[in-house]
């Protein structure tokens, strides 16, 4: 019942840099970075959405971009580092600063968008880490997130913000 | 019932124990389950409106690599049951695929089953079907003429359901109203479309006879339901509640998935999965809202008092039935709002059309029923010249009126509308809103002020069912909770059913340590599977705080009362001096004399000899609630108690509109809201503000629209717009508790909040603004390139003129 491949079906080699691990794969050429990091690396942390570039539930962060993983074919991601939600979480049970701002002011309901939203605040405070609200608003508006109304995300990217402003001042400078 | 000051854990500030998983990625989501040796579904949609199917010829997508399997609707009709509808029209069968006709474009007609998605997806290509294409009808007033086609020819018309209530002396109150005022509003079609779609696991293992099934669904009897269509015993079918939803608002139903899939792993032998992609989840899920039509007319006096109502609500249902015409009847519990009319005329009509199906949608038809009456109230403000929120004070029920029996036969709880009003004015000032509206309008702007005065019937009963199909006699709509304390003192408690994002977990584990004085943390809660579970109405119609909390509080009270019992008796006192105290039992009379938590573990788990006569060894409790003010059924002239709580929410918004654009801008949104007892503020505010946003989108933004041909054309984000953090204003929200008789901690339901009114209260501003250019918008969604062309046209009259 089997029948032969067909041209693009063949896999191809490839490696990925994910989570600071190389990992060699064998996948058809047409998968999707967003299916690979699932299926072939076991990384359940980006999720599929639209999977047409809208919503932003596949975002990892591609050399510390946000980018969305479902546009992707997973062979034109190798040779550049990835992170993905499992690469920001410090280890199995602790959170970084902005997983538990986001735990603190409640930046979720169903979660499924979670991770997604993480990784772009992740980017957004690389670069600014003292963002406006405007900029938070901005720097999240390709990620849509059907249960919060976002409220409570922006304030947990903000809170991750102040707090990891507030690791870096000498102690009894915290404000 | 308590008053909130009482509590230590309820009502307080405490983090969601769900949200710990979820930030790590490690929620467990149906997407993420990978059984050995599951095969991927994908399937064959009818590209016609309305088609017979002559022929399917499968035999190019069995030669496809990796397939599996191509089933068809005649196979799986012949194996299986219609699915379950609520009317009585067994004329109008639902099925997972078509069968000889498909009725609306995008309806599944072929199952293709291969080793990867991409392999049944190219597979599903080279089905080749010959489809002889139907007339087709799309509009519901269309469907209702006489010669319009027939979406189901054996049912004779396409209306499924036409029902007139008339509560009180409507025509005596019309005739002695001096001012009526008549006015038609449409509610266009959308959904909720959760960020993930509908997914689906099936797995069949002959040897002991289960169904295993993963699903990412909120659905009630979701068990029964497959096994009655598979012919299954339902004690078969084993459903796993731990499941992460991702997002649902009322439609993850997935029957038609589920039994689809059901089918195949036991025809195959091996599990099969259904993940729909966006557009599937769109079109084929049959996951549409309510897309309806209201004719309204109100009579009132000089002074704006509403004595009598007559709404007529034309549903375009779509092709199929399901639950969705009930969506029709659960607005009835509240179809006053919070306003005492006096008499109401309400008639329901729903009609079969060839567009996708609906299903439950959050508010289940309460969202369209406010926006018809929240128009109407600002409408009678217009035409009196008086201030539309002045018109709503004279008009709302008093807190001093409560509990208070509307026309339709449901006894609102408890409310302090006036009050809730007071609080958002207190820091809102009106008079400064209306300044600055006309500051906006001097700078060029169309600007306008919105208002809705909206409740939200909470808890969930189902007394509707009966109220729309008399043969239906469901008089309650449980939920329960098991608790076991064990041999080592820790405690479990168990939910039985899925949850896609309320918390359940937390207020589970917040409602027991509350009871029984312990930290929260300290109380794991698990969701076994359908076979192990006691029966759950499941999170729908805002009822889990109320249903799942009040059955979490019963089940932790039996437990306390057995503890301070095995306490009394082995210190040797009566019960009534016995004092529980975070666990610990002591002598009222001598403090000190005392039992701790592990003394009173060890005697219910190993020293049966100290325990009082005829108690159960262990510490298990179990407690299934029924629905406060449950328990009865319709009055002939169809009168029902409909939902035990009504929460209140009161919109106050100002936009400005750039005329050149038809963009509406919200620069101020303001929100009083009671629900009563919070018992997690933090969820509470999390649901009004995601209501907020998924009511612009309604409002503005989302449509499955169609083209003359029926093909829905929103088929992707792109054409079908989900608010984003850039559409969704700051919105301050103003909590004030009217705490519920009814419940056990004075807690109402909320995870409709926000949705209930935005959408009235941002087509009320758009109207204010708009007004002065001699133009109305009554039709949702008011899209920015509708509004913007409306704007220019009553401009160029203006100019013309």
């Amino acid at each position: 019942m089997r029948a032969t491949r067909r041209k693009g079906e063949n896999p191809v080699r490839i490696k990925l840099s994910v989570n600071g691990i190389e990992h060699p794969l064998e996948v058809e050429p047409r998968t999707t970075l967003l299916d690979c990091l699932r299926d072939h690396l076991g990384l359940k942390g980006a999720h599929a959405g639209c999977e047409h570039g809208v919503c932003g539930a596949c975002t990892v962060l591609f050399d510390g971009v946000a980018v969305r993983a479902c546009l992707m074919f997973a062979p034109q991601a190798e040779g550049t580092p990835i992170t993905t939600i499992e690469g920001v979480t410090p280890a199995p049970g602790e959170l970084s600063p902005i997983q538990d701002a986001f735990v603190e002011t409640h930046g979720m309901q169903c979660g499924y968008c979670t991770p997604a939203m993480i990784l772009a605040a992740h980017a957004l405070l690389a670069d600014n880490p003292s963002p406006t609200r405007e900029e938070i608003v901005e720097a999240i508006s390709g990620n849509l997130c059907r249960c919060t109304g976002y409220a409570q995300i922006v304030e947990a990217i903000a809170l991750a913000a102040d707090r990891m402003r507030g690791a870096n001042r000498p102690s009894g400078q915290r404000k | 019932m308590s008053t909130p000051h009482q509590f230590r854990f309820v009502a307080t500030d405490r983090r969601v124990r769900e949200d710990r998983r979820f930030v790590a990625g490690k929620g467990k989501f149906v997407a993420d389950i990978d059984l050995p040796n599951m095969r991927h579904v994908a399937l064959v949609t009818c590209p016609h409106a309305a088609a017979h199917i002559r022929a399917i010829d499968k035999s190019a997508a069995l030669k496809m690599p990796g397939v599996h399997y191509v089933l068809d609707g005649a196979e799986l009709a012949g194996a299986t049951l219609p699915l379950m509808t609520g009317l009585d029209t067994p004329k109008v069968p639902r099925r997972p695929l078509a069968f000889e006709t498909a009725r609306y474009s995008g309806e599944w007609v072929v199952a293709v089953v291969a080793d990867t998605r991409a392999q049944a997806e190219d597979a599903a290509e080279a089905v080749e079907i010959d489809y002889e294409p139907l007339p087709f009808v799309l509009d519901a007033e269309r469907a209702l003429e006489k010669n319009s086609p027939l979406v189901h020819e054996a049912h004779g018309s396409n209306v499924l359901l036409d029902k007139t209530f008339v509560w009180g002396a409507v025509e005596d109150d019309f005739k002695a109203s001096p001012r009526k005022l008549s006015l038609r509003v449409k509610w266009g079609r959308s959904s909720t479309v959760p960020i993930e779609t509908f997914g689906v696991v099936a797995s069949w293992d002959p040897w002991r006879e289960i169904l295993d099934v993963y699903a990412s669904i909120q659905m009630p009897r979701y068990a029964d339901q497959i096994g009655i269509a598979l012919k299954l015993p339902t004690s078969s079918v084993r459903v796993h509640y731990d499941v992460d939803v991702g997002g649902s608002y009322g439609v993850k139903r997935g029957i038609k998935h589920t039994v689809l899939c059901g089918y195949l792993a036991r025809r195959l032998g091996f599990p099969v999965r259904l993940i729909e992609d966006r557009l599937e989840n769109m079109r084929g899920g049959d996951a549409h809202g309510p897309e309806r039509l209201f004719d309204v007319d109100v009579a009132f006096d000089h002074d704006g008092i509403v004595r009598s109502m007559k709404m007529r609500a034309l549903e375009n249902l779509g092709a199929y039935a399901g639950r969705s015409p009930f969506q029709l009847g659960k607005p009835i519990g509240s179809i006053v709002g919070p306003y005492k009319i006096k008499s109401v005329e309400y008639r329901a009509i729903a009609v079969v059309t060839n567009k996708t199906t609906q299903d439950a949608v959050r508010g289940f038809g309460q969202a369209p029923t406010n926006l018809a009456l929240e128009r109407c109230m600002d409408e009678i403000a217009n035409v009196l010249g008086l201030d539309p929120l002045e018109v709503r004070r004279r008009n709302l029920i008093r807190h001093e009126e409560f509990p208070y029996l509307i026309p339709s036969g449901t006894l609102y709880d408890s409310g302090n509308y006036e009050t809730v009003i007071a609080k958002v004015l207190a820091d809102t000032n009106y008079d400064d809103l209306k300044k600055e509206r006309d500051r906006l309008r001097g700078e060029g702007k169309l600007a306008g002020i919105g208002i809705a005065a909206c409740l939200e019937p909470s808890g969930g009963n189902a007394t509707f069912e009966a109220l729309l199909n008399p043969q239906i006699t469901t008089s309650t709509f449980m939920d329960s909770c098991r608790i076991n304390i064990d041999g080592v003192g820790a405690i479990t408690a168990t939910m039985h059913t899925t949850s896609s994002g309320q918390g359940h977990e937390t207020l589970v584990g917040t409602v027991i340590g509350e009871v029984l004085q312990v930290d929260p943390d300290r109380v794991r809660v698990v969701r076994p599977d359908s076979l192990n579970s006691l029966p759950s109405g499941t999170p729908v119609g805002s009822r889990m705080a109320i249903m799942l909390g009040g059955a979490a509080f019963h089940a932790a009270e039996k437990l306390k009362t057995k503890l301070t019992t095995i306490g009394a008796q082995d210190l040797g006192i009566p019960l009534e001096r016995a004092v529980y105290d975070h666990g610990d039992v002591y002598d009222r009379q001598a403090p000190s004399n005392r039992r701790s938590w592990a003394d009173l573990v060890t005697i219910a788990h190993r020293n049966y000899h100290r325990m009082p006569e005829g108690f159960e060894p262990g510490l298990a409790a179990e407690h299934i609630y029924q629905v406060p003010t449950g328990g009865t059924l319709p009055t002939p002239d169809g009168r029902v108690q409909m939902y035990p709580c009504f929460s209140f929410e009161f919109h106050l918004l100002l936009v400005s509109i750039d005329p050149d654009l038809g963009r509406p801008e919200i620069v101020r949104y303001r929100l009083g809201h009671d629900c009563g007892t919070q018992i997690n503020p933090k969820i509470v505010r999390g649901m009004t503000m995601g209501g907020i946003a998924h009511g612009i989108g309604a409002a503005l933004y989302e449509e499955f629209a169609y083209n003359d041909d029926g093909q829905m054309i929103a088929q992707t984000f792109m054409d079908y717009l989900l608010p984003s953090s850039h559409e969704v204003p700051p919105v301050d929200i103003v909590d004030h508790e009217t705490p519920s008789p009814h419940t056990v901690f004075g807690q109402k339901g909320s995870g409709e909040s926000g949705y209930l009114g935005a959408p009235a209260a941002l087509a009320n501003a758009i109207n204010d603004a708009i007004r002065s250019l001699g133009i109305s918008a009554n039709t949702l969604p008011i899209k920015v390139a509708q509004l913007g062309d409306m704007i220019a046209d009553a401009r160029g009259r203006k100019a013309a003129e």
